[in-house]
């Protein structure tokens, strides 16, 4: 809770006693900016008292990044080409990726804002899904009489990983919704906000990552360097995330019905994939897993890090469904974007 | 050198969420003899129709209309924001639009915060969005209101913290609502001399209003919309007459 006078003063000097330990770095506070997002207020004001030489340069325009040329055609198929059409898409993820900076700070700044006034900030993420593990693996452990020392490790990655995932989904869903003031009042990248769910998503998946950490070591569950397979999985993810942030953003800020469809439909992927079960478990019914693409994504990140390398079948699966979700989206994007402003 | 060219632009409205036809009979009434159908049958408001006009260094466009004629939808599209169904808009030069005093600024967030955001969304660099930070804090006499969230502040602080936001940022093409001329007086004894730095600084100002002496005062050139087209354009002068004559006729 914020008090508006002098309590202020109080409640952000004790924030200073965070931030004076800061301070004692205070030669390297860019090292340390990577606290913001739970340092709160302290950490930001570092930041901003950060005081690179230049700093006296005048606001003038010719400084500033502002584009110096602006030309805005029509994307309506009567008055431009294909060609034109994509070539004002591309221009849109170019510029949405020359504002990196603004899209990492706006998913921070979202974290934050979450957590603004909370105790535990952001490590509320990380409790919450150690306890939600904890119990689903002592109930299943139970009910299945699954051994734990080979269930847990699987469970506790399986939904780390899917919270991530349907988060993501259901994040994507308000991409552009969500920053409908600023659509409507300045010319910006639509990638840029696609860039902002992305990041916030990350944030909350890294948060989650100590509780994996935590019930392998207690299982004795080391993948070893397979592990880093998982690289080229996560990044295939991160392509796909942008695809759906672009895709699920543009759909449900047309069709307001689009959000609860996507959340019953994520709600059935969640039972029918591999997450709480085994994919073993079906036995000589796992055929109808390669119908899941949710699987074969799932899989490409979930296999190395449990020390299993994915099957190239899986991986050309995963990376099929991925080409074909991109381009599926990327020509949405060219059709839809000159139209989003409209639809906020 | 700035240049502002609006070739033949028109922008359609297309009215997805009222779904009733008689919801847009009622809200659209107004816009009688705009209801349109686009190529794909949906229904449409013709919002702007073959606006053209050419301006350069040191022209000051002003906009005149009744509310609804099309002139914040027209700086919007200026700025950008609105992409023409026909047309084109191409603009040397950077631009900034300050069309309402949120200026797309996040309640939640505080103060410095959304100082910050706007320095990024213009491509600042750090040290020059501390800078911002500064000028706009002093402007603003925001005090240790500044790492509170916006949503605390009063109205005044609000349209104080807006203002100097949108001031402190010196475009070559400066588009304008009317709300950057409405304030209490001793709002605009403060603003006036910052309004007219950034104003004078702009090498285009493009200028909506309902407040004819404002547009009289700042204006060279004058286009009068009417219904999304261009009912008149010339000297600023000749077209306010027009403009006035037409209202008291009315």
């Amino acid at each position: 809770m914020l008090i508006q006078t002098r309590g202020v003063v109080q409640g952000s000097l004790a924030r200073d006693l965070r931030g004076g330990w800061l301070i004692l770095h205070a030669g390297r506070e860019k090292a340390w900016s990577w606290l913001a997002p739970w340092c709160d207020a302290v950490a930001v004001r570092q930041w901003m008292e950060y005081r690179p030489e230049g700093m006296d340069q005048a606001l003038d325009p010719a400084a500033s990044l502002l584009p110096t040329h602006m030309e805005v055609g029509t994307s309506a198929p009567a008055g431009a080409t294909t060609g034109d059409r994509v070539r004002q898409a591309m221009a849109d993820v170019a510029g949405g990726f020359g504002l990196w900076r603004l899209g990492l700070t706006l998913g921070w700044l979202d974290i934050k804002l979450r957590y603004r006034g909370s105790m535990l900030g952001p490590f509320w993420l990380t409790i919450s899904t150690a306890v939600w593990i904890g119990a689903m693996g002592a109930l299943y452990g139970l009910l299945f009489h699954q051994d734990l020392h080979g269930y847990l490790p699987f469970l506790a990655l399986s939904l780390v990983l899917w919270t991530a995932l349907g988060g993501l989904v259901g994040d994507g869903c308000n991409t552009f919704l969500q920053s409908e003031g600023t659509i409507r009042s300045m010319r910006m990248p639509f990638f840029v906000y696609a860039i902002r769910v992305v990041v916030r998503t990350v944030i909350a998946l890294a948060h989650n990552i100590p509780v994996v950490v935590v019930v392998f070591a207690l299982f004795g569950a080391w993948p070893g360097m397979r592990a880093l397979w998982c690289v080229p999985g996560f990044m295939l993810w991160t392509v796909d995330a942008f695809a759906v942030c672009i895709a699920l953003g543009s759909l449900c800020a047309r069709f307001r019905d689009v959000p609860p469809i996507v959340a019953s439909v994520m709600q059935i992927a969640f039972f029918i994939t591999p997450i709480m079960w085994q994919p073993q478990q079906l036995g000589k019914h796992n055929w109808w897993l390669k119908l899941n693409p949710f699987n074969d994504l799932l899989e490409v990140v979930r296999q190395p890090l449990l020390g299993a390398t994915p099957s190239a079948h899986i991986w050309e699966a995963a990376l099929a469904f991925s080409a074909a979700f991109c381009v599926l989206t990327a020509m949405l994007f060219v059709r839809v974007r000159g139209r989003l402003a409209f639809w906020m | 050198m700035a240049r502002m060219v609006a070739e033949n632009v028109s922008v359609d409205f297309p009215l997805y969420h009222g779904s009733a036809r008689s919801l847009k009979k009622t809200v659209f009434a107004r816009a009688a003899g705009r209801l349109g159908e686009d190529s794909a049958h949906r229904t449409v408001v013709q919002a702007l129709r073959h606006i053209n006009f050419s301006i350069g260094t040191g022209d000051r466009l002003g906009l005149i209309g009744m509310n609804g004629a099309g002139k914040t939808t027209l700086l919007r599209t200026l700025a950008g924001i609105y992409e023409p169904v026909a047309g084109r808009v191409v603009v040397d030069g950077s631009v900034s639009a300050l069309l309402d005093t949120q200026l797309g600024m996040n309640p939640e967030l505080t103060g410095r915060e959304n100082i910050m955001l706007r320095g990024l969304y213009s491509g600042l660099s750090r040290p020059r969005i501390r800078q911002l930070e500064e000028d706009v804090q002093e402007f603003a006499e925001l005090g240790e209101f500044m790492d509170l969230p916006v949503r605390m502040y009063s109205s005044g602080m609000n349209v104080r913290l807006g203002f100097g936001l949108a001031t402190a940022i010196k475009p070559q093409v400066l588009l304008m609502d009317e709300w950057f001329l409405a304030g209490d007086a001793r709002f605009m004894t403060k603003a006036s001399g910052r309004l007219a730095s950034v104003v004078e600084g702009a090498e285009i100002l493009v200028l909506s209003s309902h407040q004819n002496q404002a547009i009289a005062k700042w204006c060279t050139r004058v286009i009068w919309l009417d219904h999304g087209r261009v009912r008149a354009d010339g000297e600023a002068k000749e077209v306010l007459d027009l403009y006035m004559g037409q209202q008291q006729a009315a």
